[in-house]
């Protein structure tokens, strides 16, 4: 079996987010960059599936800039076999993502794709369902535990108010929640032995995909800072309050 | 060699959340059972940082010494109990047989040290002889292929838990000073050997240190550090020139930790209606922390590289030494200054910090030992 991986650098889970003065969209530059922590999750999961013998190649793939390559190699270093590297300086939505993903789904044809349920910088929660449609693939989001077998792949999903297990014919689609697993650390000699796993370097238009925005960013702002409270004097006063000026019940 | 950027970024990371994700959470823990619990020394062997300074032959990462420093930076963000743990192997007891073993001697121990399998101490310091190292007692009697030792060590880093010990002894009776003086590579199951219990400090708890007592303890004559009787205290000495840089970078680091902890107490913490980090002498006592701490974070950098282009830097460890960890002493005790009583109880990690950092300006030459250091390069020239 072959797993592909994908992988988004995006500001570190420990960075305070500033909104850019002209709120065209947030701070990024001197900011730390890290691996999304779902797409953490998929890499470890992959690495799982190779280590216990039913993956035999891993591929990382991430789409971005030429720093996008050190969120590679942190994934090279956990124990993926190579990288898919798309260069492009520009923001890609969703759908592009999904258009790229699926030009090199063609190209390698693995029988199992994993990513992060959505990426923390802009929470889209798309990429992975967008993907599965654009391939006729099944599809198995949210996941908490995946089993692979037999060509079929066994999720279980976290849904509104508990857990729903599925199992789906492969090739699939996975997308996994913070739950799946907890990532190693990659071990320090593994970081230096990465540096000589080959990345391949490709771009959106060596792909042939039309990664133009179909979406405009019109404003970005801060959320508002909340007031300060008042405190009432009587049950009656509150009810009169949330009747009248908050117009709450 | 130097890692590429991209390489000895992403390890500088790892170790980062390491510190972050998986130690400072269990700190007060060490700190209460003095002990650092077995399953992060496994994660720690399993990450590597058992050999981050043994060459890459030998299986370690050969990190120079800025990376080195960088890292020890990084590691400084945690209560420095964690770091001993590794911090013999990658330090003073491993690197006696770095610089001067015999390629046997590299090839037998350094593997074993590189990934944790092996644990090392540095037995130099005795009852009568601490800054005054020249004046060990402890004597090694060659009897045919063996060496007999008898004496004692004290307050031995790791000694409880370490498989070989650096040791040095005198096998010259005659020689008085450090002439006379050898280094060994002495295994833990050396018939002769015992180790004391662990001694009770005053911080860096989970940390242990004890005696090492040598009671006709045979040790292979093949065992002294490159082959040759006394020159020990030349690869003493030297093996301590790279702990000085080490130590001063771990002490920047954990006034950088303390730095970050005042800033956001002080900015939570109100006082006369506004947060204390508004009020000017507080803000003083930041500044200086950070003034200070940066100009030894400074010192050590460059002196650091100056190592890397074969400079002797015997001055500049000592200055760092000496600056760095008065440094951190100086940083310590404004830290519980700001936090006022909070400072004071150990609901918050500034009292263990304030106490752990007192060891660094007296273990590995103490400061005034390092002012003669200082003062001893200076005059030199002058003769």
């Amino acid at each position: 079996m072959k797993v592909l991986v994908a992988i988004k650098r995006v500001i570190d889970y420990n960075v305070k987010i500033r909104v850019k003065s002209d709120e065209t969209g947030v701070e990024t530059t001197n900011v730390k960059m890290s691996m999304n922590p779902f797409d953490e999750i998929a890499v470890e999961e992959g690495v799982r599936l190779r280590e216990n013998g039913s993956a035999e190649e891993l591929i990382a793939v991430s789409i971005g800039p030429k720093q996008a390559q050190e969120t590679i190699r942190t994934a090279l270093a956990m124990g993926a076999d190579r990288g898919i590297h798309v260069e492009t300086d520009d923001e890609v939505e969703p759908l592009a993502v999904a258009k790229l993903l699926k030009a090199l789904i063609e190209k390698e044809n693995p029988d199992l794709v994993v990513l992060g349920k959505q990426a923390i910088d802009d929470d889209s929660n798309q990429t992975g369902q967008m993907l599965a449609a654009l391939v006729g693939w099944s599809q198995g989001t949210f996941a908490s535990e995946l089993e692979v077998a037999d060509g079929k792949a066994k999720v279980t999903r976290e849904i509104d108010g508990g857990l729903e297990t599925i199992q789906i014919n492969m090739p699939a689609v996975v997308t996994t929640d913070l739950r799946l697993n907890t990532p190693r650390y990659a071990s320090l000699p593994n970081i230096m032995k990465a540096k000589k796993k080959p990345i391949d370097e490709s771009s959106p238009a060596d792909l042939g995909v039309d990664i133009s925005a179909r979406l405009a960013t019109l404003k970005v702002t801060e959320p508002s800072s909340r007031e300060a409270g008042v405190i009432v004097e009587d049950v009656a006063e509150l009810v009169d309050k949330l009747k009248n000026e908050a117009k709450v019940i | 060699m130097a890692l590429d950027t991209e390489t000895f970024s992403i390890l500088l990371d790892t170790v980062e959340r390491f510190v972050a994700e998986r130690l400072v959470p269990l700190e007060a823990q060490v700190a209460e059972e003095d002990q650092v619990p077995a399953d992060v020394i496994t994660e720690m062997k399993e990450l590597g940082l058992f050999g981050l300074t043994i060459p890459e032959e030998y299986g370690g990462l050969g990190l120079t010494m800025t990376e080195e420093i960088e890292v020890a930076i990084k590691l400084g963000g945690t209560t420095p109990a964690f770091r001993s743990v590794f911090g013999t192997n990658i330090g003073i007891g491993s690197q006696g047989i770095v610089m001067d073993g015999t390629t046997e001697q590299k090839a037998h121990y350094l593997p074993k040290l590189a990934t944790g399998e092996m644990i090392s101490s540095f037995a130099l310091t005795e009852p009568e002889a601490g800054s005054d190292a020249g004046s060990l007692k402890t004597c090694a009697r060659l009897e045919g292929d063996h060496y007999v030792l008898n004496g004692t060590k004290r307050f031995i880093t790791n000694s409880p838990s370490a498989d070989i010990f650096t040791l040095m002894a005198r096998t010259d009776p005659d020689t008085p000073g450090a002439k006379g003086i050898s280094a060994f590579i002495v295994e833990r199951n050396s018939p002769g050997l015992s180790v004391g219990p662990p001694d009770k400090k005053m911080g860096q708890q989970g940390a242990k240190t004890a005696d090492v007592i040598l009671e006709d303890c045979r040790v292979p004559a093949a065992n002294i550090i490159g082959g040759i009787a006394g020159v020990g205290f030349k690869t003493a000495m030297k093996v301590l020139d790279r702990g000085r840089l080490h130590i001063s970078a771990v002490s920047v680091g954990i006034a950088e930790r303390l730095i970050k902890e005042c800033i956001a107490y002080a900015s939570e913490r109100k006082q006369f209606g506004k947060a204390i980090a508004e009020f000017q002498l507080i803000q003083a006592m930041l500044a200086d922390s950070k003034a200070e701490s940066y100009a030894a974070r400074t010192m050590v950098f460059d002196a650091a590289k100056k190592k890397e282009a074969g400079e002797n830097i015997t001055l500049e460890a000592a200055c760092c030494k000496m600056f760095a960890t008065e440094m951190v002493g100086k940083v310590a005790d404004r830290a519980v200054q700001i936090f006022g009583g909070a400072g004071y109880i150990s609901e918050y990690p500034i009292e263990r910090l304030y106490r752990d950092v007192r060891l660094f300006r007296i273990y590995e030459g103490t400061t005034q030992i390092q002012q003669l250091v200082i003062a001893r390069e200076l005059l030199k020239d002058a003769e």
